[in-house]
């Protein structure tokens, strides 16, 4: 079994070799966004110029001899809270509209230093408040495979560019499933890297012990790849593990003969569509024809992820994002105070989600309800962590549904807030477990919308994670909906 | 302690005190901020110190400044604190000098607890927790009358902003203003001395808010306001004296006080209600996600400790153990202003213990620390004791010295204090005598006579005539054991004539 | 249901975060907040008394910065993306409260 080397890889390949130049890439993408940009609204910004700029340095370096990294002339689309210097960056929120950093993400640069080309800064729910991402003050981003629908979120533009094809590779950022969902419901692979792995300096925070960067791609070994060029200890952000990240690529082709997989029982009954938790069986069962050996496990503590992440969550957005006061930068709405300033700006200037989310989380942190709201949802998580740690004893990946369901209508959710944070009750227990989780797709649903598949492993299990997820890319049956 | 009088003459009646808590903020001499590598200077040109973790600016994350955790740690030994492990926590307020509209602190788990101070009187003041935090911004309000409520805008200043703060909070346990002035005096020398902070209460470096109340002893203690703006030891005292009595007088006249933040107006000489209790803030202290548990070494603290310098009270010790004075009198001023060493140095190299310390106390500067050489200093103090140099002059000779570094014999020379010399004196002595042979006989003779009176009387002659001959800069005092100690020889010669006795 | 949040608190809350809502805001985020704490029952039902929190999901320690200066931003560049500025500092309306 071989990982086939995707899209980006190819393009490296290529432009390296200088058989094609990344002016030459960067053109075609930026005919594909032309064409298509206007239906699915990935993008809140698209860099052309800088993108040609980017790809003639590229080619520049390739002529002269110079090495231009291991990503050289692959376009990427970040997602629109990963700062930029000098370009705007808006997390989808009028309260930062027109916002430019005077700094680049550590993500960013590291991209920058493989020789990937930026072309885009991806739509987002406002602030990464999300599941569907129409929660952009910028309007919604529609889901490639079919425009009707949402392309899950919050991560959804980038989700969106990479289904689209504007782009073979993506950022997105995962605080409850904010990757992982959309990638499944947009038919791409999406990673949520163990907690610690990325750098989120220079990722603006929704919940800080919560978030992580990761790739989208659209296969395995893309993501890989991506997954290899941001990961790595930043002595900018104190969370970040200081030990050498393992390496994944090499496990890609290594199958999944002997390898344990567990079947999370609980994730396939809360609220799972038949066909999400049909094709979930179908790829366990796929898994343990290859050779690997699967059983059902249960992870009781899976059910109350739901509950503790929208106490913990919440709670630190609601800290997180007291910094938008109209003082600084981005939105100021004039009063003739600043503390009238600051209310009539941030009244102003956050969306409905926003604001309830951190209305939600100043009440969990206030006086008198800390103990039982988030304090106690503290100590739910440690028992995550533990019935996790336990079903890490049996198994070495852990597999479950992405999404509850396939792609949903845009305006089906956005009236009840509760059925929209079901959306996350798959993806939330690795945040809270701080472990790695990737969904991968395999095939469609009865309405031929694409379903993904979740795979989950203990912190730093990357290269184990990565090995199932090779393996069950090459089991998932042949897609007619998921591709454009 | 029983009730305090104050200088105003308004102090509380007998039977009465007051109860003083205070938080003192210092700002710690690092390099560069608590979070993150902006430089930590004052003065500086506004919003220079700049950088994304200061600002707050979204996606910015704060690191650790471990030079920060080992002042807090030093300090917290000093103070003979509990040194724990912690964690950091956000506190949680809107106000535009916040960059983030929180600030982070530690809260439950603070990395140094359960200490005391004790005060140069030996009275040991508790101290309930030294943690660390970040300061905040600095906003200028701008308007016609320049004042806060009537100013049309404020600017806003961020140098300040993510600079690392100890906030020492003492238990409630001093009782008086000498005392609050004390404590805090103290907090500062030890702050100096084992270099954590400038202590520079005029540059803000230094804060200070109090919590005060007041009771009838042998009763329960009184609801307590909390005192702003305290931006000097005189500040402090006046505000203490003033809020004790202004409760006093509320509580004599039937009311309640209310537990409230005021603040000190130091030109009105009053304190203001700025927010009742019920206005209060709440904080919603969480863990800050962004930063990981701070658990020190035990073997880091050991290191710290040991390498802990002398502490102000150790110091004033050993200092009124070398000089013979009363720890609380002159070896304060002398340990505040760093002279100790100096002063231990020029007693061991043979000055007078006492005349160093007066020296030290009276004519000294911190500077001279470093400036002056213990030996050269003691030679000095020698050529004073020995009579060589008047009081006046040692103190002429002694300020150039630090000026100069140069050796008191050579500036006495230079300065025409040479007639001091030794020989210079003798021979002055010596012609003195030679000029009044019959003068010198009736001394001579008094003196073997036992008449120290009539002696006296005739030594006038010698001591006026030298005084003329040195121009006055003559120790009259030494002219006359000069003359006491040739007279004995001259009476053992069998003579009395001078020159046989040289 | 209802008895989970009440309007007074939400309006208490909006306070505390420096939100203005209107009266049907209000109304809705009351009983938004409401539906999300009833479904947050089931953790508070779990008897987690002996368990201790998780505020981090990967357990690091004493993470340290060296006491070294680093590049500090462009004033210029900061004070242009202010919504107002003067003399190199932020300007901003009055100030009417005292820091707390």
């Amino acid at each position: 079994m071989t990982a086939p080397p995707g899209p980006a890889l190819t393009i490296a390949a290529a432009v390296r070799a200088g058989e094609r130049t990344a002016r030459e890439v960067v053109e075609e993408h930026l005919a594909e966004i032309e064409a298509r940009e206007a239906t699915i609204h990935a993008f809140n910004l698209v860099l052309a110029d800088e993108a040609r700029a980017a790809a003639d340095a590229v080619d520049a370096k390739v002529a002269a001899g110079i090495d231009p990294g291991p990503l050289a002339g692959v376009p990427v689309a970040l997602k629109d809270n990963l700062c930029t210097r000098g370009i705007p960056t808006t997390c989808s929120s009028r309260i930062l509209d027109g916002w430019r950093p005077p700094y680049d993400a550590t993500v960013v640069d590291r991209l920058r230093e493989t020789g990937a080309i930026v072309i885009g800064k991806a739509n987002l729910d406002e602030f990464a408040m999300g599941s569907s991402t129409e929660n952009s003050a910028f309007g919604p981003t529609r889901n490639p495979a079919d425009p009707t629908r949402v392309p899950g979120g919050s991560s959804g533009g980038s989700a969106a560019a990479v289904a689209a094809g504007f782009a073979p590779l993506a950022l997105g950022s995962d605080t409850g499933g904010s990757i992982r969902q959309p990638a499944a419901l947009c038919g791409v692979v999406g990673l949520k890297p163990t907690y610690g792995t990325v750098s989120r300096y220079g990722l603006v925070a929704f919940a800080s012990s919560l978030d992580q960067i990761g790739p989208f791609a659209r296969s395995v070994a893309d993501a890989a790849a991506l997954f290899e060029v941001i990961a790595g200890h930043d002595p900018l952000d104190s969370t970040s593990i200081p030990e050498a990240i393992p390496p994944v690529s090499e496990t890609l082709d290594r199958g999944v003969d002997g390898l344990r997989v567990g079947v999370i029982a609980e994730l396939l009954e809360l609220g799972i569509a038949p066909d999400v938790a049909s094709r979930t069986r179908h790829a366990a069962e796929a898994l343990a024809r290859a050779g690997a050996k699967v059983d059902e496990v249960s992870v009781p503590a899976a059910v109350y992820g739901l509950s503790a992440y929208y106490l913990i969550a919440p709670a630190e957005a609601s800290s997180n994002l007291a910094r938008f006061d109209g003082m600084r930068y981005g939105l100021r709405v004039e009063r003739p105070t600043a503390e009238e300033t600051m209310v009539a700006t941030r009244t102003a200037g956050f969306g409905a989600e926003v604001k309830r989310r951190i209305m939600l989380g100043t009440y969990a942190l206030s006086a008198g309800y800390y103990d039982a709201y988030y304090g106690k949802a503290q100590r739910v998580r440690t028992l995550i962590v533990r019935d996790f740690a336990r079903a890490y004893e049996q198994f070495d990946v852990l597999l479950s549904p992405t999404s509850p369901t396939t792609a949903f209508e845009i305006g089906a959710k956005t009236s009840d807030p509760l059925t929209m944070y079901l959306n996350d009750v798959c993806t939330i227990p690795s945040n809270l477990a701080g472990d790695p989780a990737i969904s991968v797709p395999f095939g469609v649903g009865d309405d031929g919308l694409p379903v993904g598949v979740q795979l989950l492993a203990p912190a730093l299990g990357e290269p184990t994670l990565f090995r199932a997820a090779a393996a069950l890319e090459a089991l998932a049956p042949t897609t007619e909906g998921a591709e454009q | 302690m029983t009730a305090v009088q104050h200088r105003t003459g308004e102090g509380l009646p007998a039977g009465w005190e007051m109860v003083v808590g205070l938080e003192v903020h210092a700002e710690l001499l690092t390099a560069t901020k608590m979070f993150s590598a902006a430089p930590n200077v004052f003065g500086a040109e506004p919003n220079t110190n700049i950088d994304p973790t200061t600002l707050g600016l979204p996606g910015s994350l704060p690191v650790l400044n471990r030079k920060a955790v080992e002042l807090a740690i030093r300090l917290g030994l000093a103070l003979h604190c509990d040194v724990r492990p912690s964690v950091f926590a956000r506190k949680n307020y809107f106000y535009p000098d916040m960059p983030k509209d929180y600030q982070i602190s530690q809260y439950d788990q603070p990395i140094n607890v359960d200490g005391w101070l004790e005060l140069p009187d030996g009275t040991r003041i508790g101290v309930e927790r030294a943690h660390l935090e970040e300061d905040t911004g600095k906003s200028t309000h701008v308007g016609a009358s320049g004042r806060l409520h009537g100013a049309d805008y404020s600017l806003v200043d961020y140098n300040r902003a993510g600079v690392p703060l100890l906030e020492i909070v003492s238990r409630p346990d001093i009782r008086d203003p000498d005392q609050a002035r004390a404590y805090v005096a103290e907090l500062r020398a030890i702050l100096v001395a084992t270099g954590v902070s400038d202590g520079k209460m005029e540059e803000g470096s230094m804060r200070v808010d109090a919590n005060v109340s007041v009771h009838e002893i042998g009763t329960p203690f009184g609801t307590r306001c909390e005192i702003k703006n305290l931006n000097s030891l005189r500040s402090l005292g006046r505000a203490l004296a003033y809020e004790a009595r202004r409760q006093y007088e509320a509580i004599a006249a039937g009311e309640t006080i209310r537990q409230e933040t005021r603040h000190w107006d130091d030109t009105a000489g009053r304190t203001t209600t700025m927010r009742v209790k019920e206005e209060a803030e709440d904080y919603r202290y969480f863990p800050e996600p962004d930063l990981v548990p701070l658990e020190p070494d035990p073997a880091w603290v050991e290191a710290i400790r040991a390498a802990l310098p002398p502490l102000p009270a150790d110091r004033r010790a050993r200092l009124a153990e070398a000089s013979g004075a009363d720890r609380a009198s002159g070896p304060v001023a002398v340990v505040e202003r760093g002279l100790d060493e100096l002063v231990i140095a020029a007693v061991a190299a043979g000055a007078d213990p006492s005349r160093a310390l007066v020296h030290a106390e009276q004519n000294l500067a911190s500077e001279a620390a470093a400036a002056l050489d213990p030996v050269l200093f003691a030679r000095l103090v020698t050529m004073e004791t020995s009579g060589e140099l008047t009081a006046t002059q040692a103190k002429t000779v002694l300020a150039e010295m630090v000026e100069t570094g140069g050796d008191p014999v050579a500036i006495a020379t230079a300065k025409g204090f040479e007639a001091l010399g030794s020989d210079v004196l003798e021979q002055a002595v010596d012609d003195a005598i030679a000029a009044n042979p019959e003068a010198w006989a009736k001394y001579c003779a008094a003196l073997a006579g036992g008449d120290d009176k009539a002696a006296r009387k005739v030594s006038g002659v010698f001591v006026g005539a030298v005084m003329k001959a040195t121009k006055g800069n003559a120790n009259g005092a030494a002219v006359t054991v000069l003359l006491a100690r040739k007279a004995r020889k001259a009476g053992k010669a069998g003579t009395a004539s001078p020159a046989s006795g040289l | 249901m209802s008895e989970r949040i009440t309007r007074e608190e939400v309006a208490h809350v909006a306070k505390l975060a420096r939100l203005e809502l209107s009266e049907s805001e209000l109304e809705v985020f009351t009983s938004q907040l409401a539906k999300v704490l009833d479904h947050a029952a089931d953790v508070e039902a779990l008897d987690v008394g002996d368990v201790p929190p998780t505020a981090h999901p990967y357990p690091l320690r004493n993470v340290f910065r060296d006491d070294v200066v680093g590049p500090t931003l462009d004033r210029d560049e900061v004070l242009a993306e202010a919504p107002a500025a003067d003399t190199g500092m932020f300007s901003v309306p009055r100030i009417l409260g005292e820091e707390p």
